[in-house]
C-alpha cells in the first residue's frame, strides 16, 4: 500500500517505513521560539543542565509577538533572548516580522524537512512540503539540547479541493469552510493533505493560509506537495547542501478521510465569536456593526493579502479603525515599492511595524470592551485579542477591506 | 503521584489557553507565582483564589486548544490542580502538560459521572478513577508507559536532570 505525504516525509527521516500510531525518535532540521515562548524554553534549558545548543546555525529565535517593545516586563524577557542567542551563537531575528513568516524566507524551511517551533502555528511550513509541528517551552529546550524529538506518526486527513475561485473567495474561505464542517477538534492529532487544483492554482501566499489553520482543526500539521512554484520560491534562500525531498502522497495510500471542498460555490466566509468552528457565509451575517478591522498576521499578512485589501480601498476612506500589519520586512518593502502601502495609507489604515499586532492581544490595537473585531487573524477565542469583553470576527483580507469602508460585515462582491 | 485524590472543579468543552491563561500576561513576564493569579481567567474569574492545592479539573473535549504555551499547564499546576481529566485534549497541551509533570487524562465519561465539588481518587498507573460520593469506579486507559516515565521523574526538566539524556534518545 502507499504512503501519505506525512508517512514519506516521517519514513524518510526514521530510515523505515512507519504507519500510523507508531511512535519515533527523528532529527529536527530546523527549531524556533519566539517572544512568547523562548524565555521559559531558555529556563528550562538551564534548569536541565543543559551547555550546548545541537546545532547554532538551525536553532533561530524571534522576537515577533510584542516588538518594538511595549512594557519593561516584555523588554526583560526580549533581552534574556538576546543575551541567550548571544551566548549560544544562534541567529535572532528582531523586528524582521511574524516567525511563520520569515522562518520559510531566511530558508529555514524545506520540502522533507522536519521542523519544530515552540509555537501552534508552525505547521504553516506544511505549505512547502515540510513536516512541522509546533510544540512546547521545555520539550523546545530538549530539541536546542539533542536536536531530535519524539512522533506519534499520525493518520492523515485529505482534503481535495477542486474548481476555481470565484472573485473574492480566497484559500482562508477554504479553510474557515472546513474547520466549520468538521469542528475544532474535527482533524486532532491528524496530518491534514491538501491536494487538488484549486490548491495549486494558489500562490505561496495562499497556500500558506491552508496549511496555517490546520491546528485549528486540532491537527499535527497541515501539507501540501511541493511544486514548481514551492522551488521558485525557496531557491535563493535555503543552503545548497540541504536534503530536499519533494514528496506527494499515493493515490493509494490511506486516509482516515477524505473531505472535498468545490470552490466555485463557496461563499467568502466568516467565523463568528468565541469559537473558529462557528462559521458562516458572509450573507448570513452582513451589516453586523464593527468597531475595528486588523489586517495582517501570519495568516493574511502576505503581499497577496494586502494587494486584495489596497484593491478595494483604493480611491476610497474607511469607515473604523482599520490596522494593517504587514507579515515581514520583506512583505513591508515589497508593498511599500508596489504602492500599497501608500493606497492603504491614503484610505486611512494605520500601519503598523511587522510582526503579530494585536492578533494575540499583546499591543498595537487592543480593543476596547465590548467592541467588534474584523480580523484576517486565526483565533477568536474569548481574550483572544486581549479584552475578554470584545468580539472576534474572522475572515479574509477581501471581506476585511469591505467591512473596514462600509464599518460592517460586508461582501466584498456586493460592493460593486 | 501516583495516587491521587482531590476534589472537583467542572468545566465544559474547548477551554481554550486563551481561557486558561490570556495570552497577554504571557509577554510580560514568566514569573509564575504572579501567572498563576490569572488561572482560568477567562472561564472562571476568581478561580485562582478558590482552588486548593490537590484539586482536579473534569472538563469536556478539546481541552487546551489553540497556543502552544506551556504557560497553560504550568498556571494550573501552580494554582495547585493536581491533575485534569477530559473528554479530549488538544495535542500540545497534552504534551506539554506531561513535561512539566501535570498529569493528564483521558476519559469519555468521567464528564457525565462527576460533578463539581465531588471528591475523587485516582489510580494513574492502573487507570481506575473512584468517585467517593457514588462509590462508582471509572476505568481509563493510562497514560502510555514513555510519558509516564517522563510524568513520573516530575516532567522532562527532572527526568533529563536523573538520567542525563531524554528518553527518546
Amino acid at each position: 500500500m502507499g504512503m501519505t505525504l506525512a508517512e514519506k516525509i516521517l519514513s524518510a527521516k526514521a530510515g523505515k517505513s512507519v504507519s500510523p500510531g507508531d511512535i519515533i525518535a527523528v532529527p529536527i532540521d530546523a527549531a524556533m521560539a519566539h517572544d512568547g515562548t523562548a524565555p521559559l524554553m531558555i529556563k528550562s534549558f538551564e534548569s536541565m543542565g543543559a551547555k550546548r545548543v545541537w546545532n547554532p546555525s538551525r536553532a533561530v529565535l524571534v522576537i515577533d509577538h510584542v516588538t518594538p517593545s511595549p512594557n519593561e516586563g516584555s523588554s526583560s524577557l526580549h533581552k534574556m533572548m538576546r543575551d541567550f542567542a548571544k551566548k549560544h551563537g544562534l541567529i535572532l531575528l528582531e523586528n524582521e516580522g511574524i516567525c511563520h513568516q520569515v522562518m520559510p524566507e531566511r530558508g529555514y524551511v524545506w520540502p522533507g524537512a522536519i521542523i519544530v517551533g515552540a509555537d501552534s502555528h508552525t505547521c504553516t511550513y506544511g505549505a512547502f512540503g515540510a513536516f512541522a509541528t509546533g510544540i512546547g517551552s521545555t520539550e523546545m529546550a530538549a530539541v536546542f539540547a539533542s536536536g531530535k524529538l519524539w512522533f506519534k506518526v499520525p493518520e492523515s486527513l485529505k482534503i481535495k479541493v477542486e474548481g476555481s475561485y470565484p472573485e473574492y473567495v480566497s484559500s482562508k474561505d477554504v479553510v474557515l469552510h472546513v474547520i466549520g464542517e468538521i469542528g475544532a477538534d474535527g482533524a486532532t492529532y491528524m496530518a491534514v493533505e491538501y491536494v487538488g487544483e484549486a490548491v495549486k492554482q494558489l500562490s505561496i501566499d495562499g497556500r500558506m493560509v491552508l496549511t496555517n489553520m490546520a491546528v485549528e482543526m486540532g491537527a499535527k500539521t497541515g501539507l501540501i506537495a511541493p511544486d514548481e512554484k514551492t522551488m521558485a520560491f525557496l531557491r535563493g534562500r535555503i543552503p545548497s547542501d540541504v536534503d530536499v525531498k519533494a514528496f506527494e502522497g499515493d493515490n493509494d495510500a490511506h486516509y482516515a478521510d477524505e473531505l472535498h471542498v468545490d470552490v466555485s460555490s463557496l461563499d467568502p466566509q466568516v467565523a463568528l465569536p468565541h469559537s473558529v468552528d462557528n462559521v458562516k457565509s458572509v450573507r448570513e451575517v452582513e451589516g453586523t456593526p464593527i468597531n475595528q478591522v486588523f489586517i495582517g498576521s501570519c495568516t493574511n499578512g502576505r503581499v497577496e493579502d494586502l494587494e486584495v485589501v489596497a484593491r478595494i480601498l483604493r480611491g476610497e476612506k474607511v469607515k473604523v479603525r482599520t490596522i494593517v500589519i504587514p507579515a515581514s520586512r520583506e512583505v513591508y518593502l515589497k508593498a511599500l515599492r508596489i504602492g500599497l502601502i501608500e493606497m492603504l495609507v491614503e484610505a486611512g489604515c494605520v500601519i503598523a511595524p511587522p510582526g503579530c499586532g494585536p492578533c494575540a492581544g499583546g499591543h498595537l490595537g487592543i480593543p476596547s470592551p465590548g467592541d467588534k473585531v474584523l480580523s484576517t487573524t486565526n483565533r477568536n477565542f474569548k481574550g483572544r485579542m486581549g479584552t475578554s469583553d470584545a468580539e472576534i470576527y474572522l475572515a479574509s483580507p477581501a471581506v476585511a477591506a469591505a467591512t473596514a469602508l462600509k464599518g460592517e460585515i460586508t461582501d466584498p462582491r456586493r460592493l460593486k | 503521584m501516583m495516587i491521587l485524590r482531590g476534589k472537583v472543579w467542572k468545566f465544559g468543552d474547548d477551554i481554550s489557553t486563551d481561557l486558561i491563561i490570556p495570552g497577554k500576561y504571557k509577554f510580560k513576564t514568566i514569573d509564575l507565582d504572579e501567572l498563576a493569579k490569572h488561572a482560568m481567567e477567562g472561564a472562571d474569574p476568581g478561580f485562582a483564589s478558590k482552588v486548593s492545592k490537590g484539586d482536579i479539573i473534569v472538563a469536556g473535549k478539546n481541552f487546551g486548544c489553540g497556543s502552544s504555551r506551556e504557560q497553560a499547564p504550568l498556571v494550573l499546576k501552580h494554582a495547585g490542580i493536581a491533575a485534569v481529566i477530559a473528554k479530549s485534549f488538544a495535542r500540545i497541551f497534552y504534551r506539554n502538560a506531561i513535561n512539566i509533570g501535570l498529569p493528564v487524562i483521558e476519559s469519555k465519561e468521567a464528564f457525565d459521572k462527576i460533578s463539581e465539588g465531588d471528591v475523587i481518587e485516582v489510580d494513574l498507573q492502573n487507570g481506575l478513577l473512584k468517585v467517593e460520593r457514588t462509590g462508582k469506579v471509572l476505568k481509563f486507559k493510562p497514560i502510555p508507559d514513555f510519558l509516564m516515565a517522563i510524568l513520573s521523574d516530575g516532567g522532562l526538566v527532572e527526568h533529563y536532570k536523573k538520567r542525563g539524556k531524554f528518553i527518546w534518545e
